[in-house]
């Protein structure tokens, strides 16, 4: 069985990779992705504010108090040698990339134009294979407009893109007016790949206490349908490679992700949940699956039920949508 | 001495009210005021000294809002470096360029490593200095009709007027040898003099949100918040602005509830309005306690204050020791210390007073609690209406224990000739008298009430009779009164230095109350790594992270069975702390309780204080019990666990803290390494304290108290 793909240039050994998370914190975790069978290592999102903060914060604490009372100028160690996450995060790239097989890919999110190109330099200095830009961004400014917003991205990718040789990724959110084009500007703009879609942490309210409190709640595959849409009506029409992320339990999902049209299918929640060997998991059953029902490669398969292919295009759009209104009767509701 | 300076800096201008800081300026000096006041407005808010001395003495006055450049400059509230600048700017010590590139090659040599855009952030702090840094065009004329605050109001204490305030205006070099207390004895009460108006920001009460629950007096730990209840009536007189509402509940309802907050005294450190649990209904970043502008409220509030000092205190005899809302009610002989803003040590200190009143014998280890506690000009130890209050000394660090096992000894011994001596006399002053002062109890307020009454009709009696025995009785007869005898000191005694002698008191078995105000680390001097500083915490002498666990105190004194042992943590349950503290107080025996004090040594924003305690015990790390004695022989188990299974990681506890995340930046893998060493420490605790207090329980099913 082919399981080959290739991502935004890299040639990998199947479709699944680790996407952003935790998991990517430390080596030993890395290693263990890497033995269970992903094909490649999407890092943990490196964010400019919170370097910031956190420099802020030690000097602030650590110089707390300071030089306020004869008897104690200070309340620290002196610490001048301190590294604040970025130093760490290039070094764990650095350490990764040379010891482990398959690409590692580094994440940024940045909040200046400064931030973005600096990190972005620094990654491909300590060995990334690739970036994926994350552009969290929750345009509460309301003086914005979709244009500005949609401006944003296009010019971090620009941005990025003229400051680095290495391939990168644009990880989007689905809130646009209209996706289809945005991705389109992106892949005009350059971007060697496309993931759809980033997973929004939205806080709830604890009404007891009148308190905003944000628990994580690992995705379910119910979540994969919005992702899947759009990645079956983008398959064939732009350039840049197309990444999968939301909502994979099983093997199954990465199947209908690869129909859709996707070169790669991204997994964290599943791995959260049942550990890092379930990447071997999903990929035996992957390929299981594949044999029983006679493919050959992830290639054949690949946009086998995009919009471009499928027998019923408007299945995708606003006419399924009506059907399917009209064939809930009543009863069906009881 | 300096008495003729070319350059003055007044970094905070709540000085300029109290102090004639220009009296030592030479002639031509240059003066540097910290003001939120413009250069075109600040000459009107100058006092009329002050005014006088820059006119006459041609002195260059120079104004900046130091906070507000450290504010925008995302520097905190430091205001050092930003001081630093204006000095080199314009004190003429260097050329002003040379001055200023200098400043900013240090930076560079200070940042450098830090990365590019950290050395402009620090140039730009720079650069807004000098942009904010005005020189102020001086009038010909003085016209400010602001007086110099006296230092002492005109009815403060003789002594306080003569000496304390000498010292306060830091003239304490001029006072002769002969104006010290002959015997090293002080007043106390007296930080109620020195109202030091440190924070611009205050809490202000919403009496209508508040559910009069207490809690923010009871935390507050510098005892600015006084809570009371008194009769409608006497609401006819006062001021416009001030506020008495309703009691909650059903009793009292002829009552009306006060809190009165002493922002003058307040510190700003906010852990009153973290703590207070009332939100609005409508705006829920609103509590019935929230910081404001002191500014606005600041004259009515004195006014508040005066009135509300008028309103009697509660009646200790009638209050419920058990609850926070109770002891609200309390007035605390223990107030207003010079602590850091925050400090988790005094709302301990503070609510010991509360409970056991002016009958405390406190002997104070040196450390913080010694500073705060007793350092001149002033001490936070106070007296009740009547005059009476705590009796405080500081002894050294090493004998701190056997220092306070001296106070017990001679209660001891004298209560014992006293009622020796009774016996002797009880057919002269009668023996219904001398019966009922012998058998007292003596456990409640109420008996001790009674039984202070009893002896003043004895004292009364004993003053006409002529025989020596009389005599020594009438200076013996206070002794028949229960006291209170209170071992102080913070970690670095108890765990460390002092621990031989802690450990010969309690061995002794002798009736006597140890408190350790536990920051796990030296505080006063500044942060030294103590026997309790957890693992992979640094502190100077442990840089790289402390490799061994905190020693278990707790368990240590466990181990002998006769000592009542307790470890609490206000922040995570306040109720046990109360509990915990009565009990200790209750054992005729040594009793030794260890309070969970968090500490600028932590690493924290101060305000989230209580919070950190909060998950110290939720992790494990502080878990909260009581060891009785007085259960054993009631067959029952004397140790009880107050506080439920670790339920969270010890790292989601220490990580909010730098003196853990520090080293996490410094060198990752050997925090790791320290942080899973850290967690097994905790585990392997908790099951310990779990199997001791589960000992001798059925096995059918029954679950553990926790
Ligand atoms: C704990 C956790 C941390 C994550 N951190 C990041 C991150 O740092 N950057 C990022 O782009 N996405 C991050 N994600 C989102 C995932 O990469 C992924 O897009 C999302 O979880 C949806 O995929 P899933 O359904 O397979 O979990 C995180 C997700 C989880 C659950
Ligand atoms: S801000 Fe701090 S010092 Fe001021 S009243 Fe509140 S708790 Fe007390
Ligand atoms: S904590 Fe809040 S509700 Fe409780 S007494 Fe204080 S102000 Fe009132
Ligand atoms: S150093 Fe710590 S214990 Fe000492 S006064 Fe400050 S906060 Fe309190």
């Amino acid at each position: 069985m082919n399981l080959e793909t290739h991502y935004m240039g890299l040639a990998l050994k199947n479709p699944l990779v680790a996407s952003a998370s935790p998991l990517a914190k430390n080596l030993d975790n890395m290693r263990a992705m890497e033995d269970a069978g992903a094909s490649a290592i999407v890092m943990f999102s490196l964010f400019e504010e919170q370097i910031k903060q956190e420099r802020e914060s030690l000097e602030d604490f650590a110089n707390f108090a300071g030089e306020s009372y004869a008897e104690s100028l200070s309340y620290f160690p002196k610490a001048s040698d301190y590294e604040v996450g970025m130093e760490q995060y290039m070094k764990l790239i650095q350490k990764a990339s040379t010891s482990l097989h398959i690409p590692v890919i580094g994440s940024l999110n940045g909040t200046t134009k400064h931030g973005w190109i600096q990190y972005a330099k620094q990654m491909q200095e300590a060995g990334a294979s690739g970036i994926e830009l994350n552009v969290f961004f929750i345009p509460a400014d309301f003086s914005l407009s979709g244009v500005d917003v949609e401006s944003r991205y296009v010019d971090i990718l620009s941005a990025v893109k003229a400051s680095v040789e290495i391939p990168v990724a644009m990880k989007l959110s689905p809130f646009f007016s209209s996706i289809g084009n945005m991705c389109k500007r992106l892949d005009n703009a350059g971007a060697d790949a496309l993931v759809l879609f980033n997973r929004f942490y939205q806080p709830d309210f604890d009404i007891e206490n009148q308190e905003i409190y944000s628990n994580l709640q690992l995705s379910t595959s119910s979540e994969i349908r919005l992702p899947l849409l759009w990645i079956a009506v983008l398959y064939g029409k732009i350039s840049a490679s197309i990444g999968a992320s939301r909502g994979v339990e099983k093997a199954e999902d990465i199947i209908k992700y690869i129909m859709a049209g996707s070169d790669v299918v991204m997994t964290t929640s599943a791995i959260l949940r049942n550990g890092i060997p379930y990447f071997k998991t999903m990929l035996n059953d992957l390929e299981r699956w594949m044999t029983e029902h006679e493919y050959e490669s992830v290639q054949q398969m690949k946009g086998s039920m995009s919009q471009e292919k499928v027998a019923n295009p408007t299945a995708f759009e606003r006419a399924n949508y009506i059907k399917l209104l009209k064939s809930w009767s009543p009863s069906d509701t009881l | 001495m300096i008495t003729s300076a070319d350059f003055i800096g007044c970094h905070q201008a709540q000085f300029l009210d109290q102090f004639d800081i220009l009296e030592q300026a030479a002639e031509g000096a240059t003066f540097l005021l910290n003001s939120i006041h413009s250069a075109d407005e600040v000459w009107a808010h100058m006092p009329r000294p002050i005014q006088q001395s820059i006119i006459s003495k041609k002195i260059k006055f120079y104004v900046i809002d130091a906070y507000k450049v450290a504010r925008d400059a995302h520097m905190g509230g430091r205001i050092n470096t930003i001081m630093q600048t204006c000095f080199f700017a314009i004190s003429g010590v260097l050329p002003r360029e040379d001055a200023i590139q200098k400043i900013k090659d240090a930076i560079k040599k200070t940042y450098g490593k830090k990365g590019e855009d950290v050395v402009l952030q620090n140039y730009a702090a720079v650069d807004a200095t000098l942009a904010g840094l005005h020189q102020v065009t001086v009038p010909t004329s003085v016209s400010s009709k602001i007086e110099l605050a006296a230092v002492m109001p005109a009815h403060a204490p003789q002594f306080l007027r003569d000496v304390t305030a000498r010292i306060i205006e830091g003239k304490g070099d001029d006072l002769p040898v002969s104006a010290m207390p002959i015997d090293g004895t002080y007043p106390t009460a007296t930080t109620k003099w020195e109202k030091r108006n440190i924070s611009q920001f205050v809490p202000e009460w919403d009496a209508d949100l508040c559910i009069q629950c207490g809690s923010c007096a009871f935390v507050c730990p510098h005892a600015c918040i006084r809570a009371k209840l008194y009769d409608q009536d006497k609401l006819s007189n006062a001021p416009e602005g001030f506020r008495g509402v309703k009691p909650k509940g059903k009793d009292f309802q002829d009552q009306r509830y006060t809190l009165q907050i002493y922002v003058e005294d307040c510190t700003g450190c906010e852990l009153c309005v973290t703590v207070c649990p009332a939100k609005s209904k409508e705006n829920s970043a609103h509590r019935a306690i929230n910081m404001v502008e002191k500014e606005p409220i600041h004259q009515r509030e004195i006014t508040n204050e005066k009135f509300f000092d008028t309103l009697p205190q509660p009646i200790r005899d009638n209050t419920n020791f058990s609850s926070v809302r109770g002891i609200q009610f309390i007035e605390p002989l223990f107030e207003f210390s010079g602590a850091c803003s925050g400090c988790g040590e005094t709302p301990y200190l503070k609510l010991l007073t509360q409970l056991f009143g002016d009958r405390m014998m406190v002997a104070n280890a040196t450390g913080c609690s010694s500073i705060y506690g007793g350092n001149l000009p002033t001490t936070p130890w106070a007296q009740t209406s009547e005059g009476c209050g705590p009796a405080w000394a500081n002894s050294l660090f090493e004998d701190n224990a056997e220092f306070g096992f001296g106070y017990a000894l001679t209660n001891e011994m004298h209560e014992g000739m006293a009622r020796k001596l009774l016996q002797t006399l009880a057919p002269t002053v009668g023996d219904t008298l001398a019966k009922a002062i012998l058998d007292a109890p003596q456990l409640t307020d109420a008996e001790i009430t009674a039984q202070r009454a009893r002896v003043r009709e004895l004292k009364n009696k004993l003053s006409s009779i002529r025989t020596s025995e009389a005599k020594s009785l009438f200076t013996l007869a206070d002794r028949l009164i229960r006291r209170s005898v209170w071992v102080i000191g913070g970690d670095g005694w108890a765990y460390d230095i002092g621990y031989g002698g802690l450990d010969h008191v309690i061995a002794s078995g002798r009736n006597i109350n140890i408190l350790v105000l536990d920051t796990e680390v030296y505080s006063n001097t500044g942060g030294q790594a103590s026997k309790s500083t957890p693992i992979g915490a640094i502190a100077k002498f442990a840089n790289g992270g402390k490799e061994v666990g905190k020693k278990d105190l707790a368990m240590m004194a466990m181990a002998y069975g006769h000592v009542y042992v307790a470890k609490i943590a206000m922040g995570a349950n306040r109720a046990q702390t109360i509990q915990a503290m009565r009990e200790a107080e209750a054992y005729n025996g040594p009793s030794i309780v260890i309070a969970y004090s968090h500490c600028i040594a932590h690493g924290i924003a101060m305000k989230d204080g209580l919070e950190q305690q909060k998950l110290a015990t939720q992790c494990g790390h502080w878990p909260l019990f009581r060891y009785d004695p007085r259960r054993t022989p009631l067959g029952e188990n004397p140790l009880v666990l107050d506080s439920a299974a670790p339920k969270s990681a010890f790292k989601d506890y220490a990580y909010n803290e730098i003196r853990y995340r520090m080293l996490s930046r410094q060198d990752p893998e050997h925090a790791d390494v320290l942080m899973k060493r850290a967690q097994a420490y905790v585990d392997e605790r908790w099951k310990v304290y779990k199997d001791m207090a589960d000992h001798g329980k059925k096995q059918d099913g029954e679950t553990a108290q926790a």
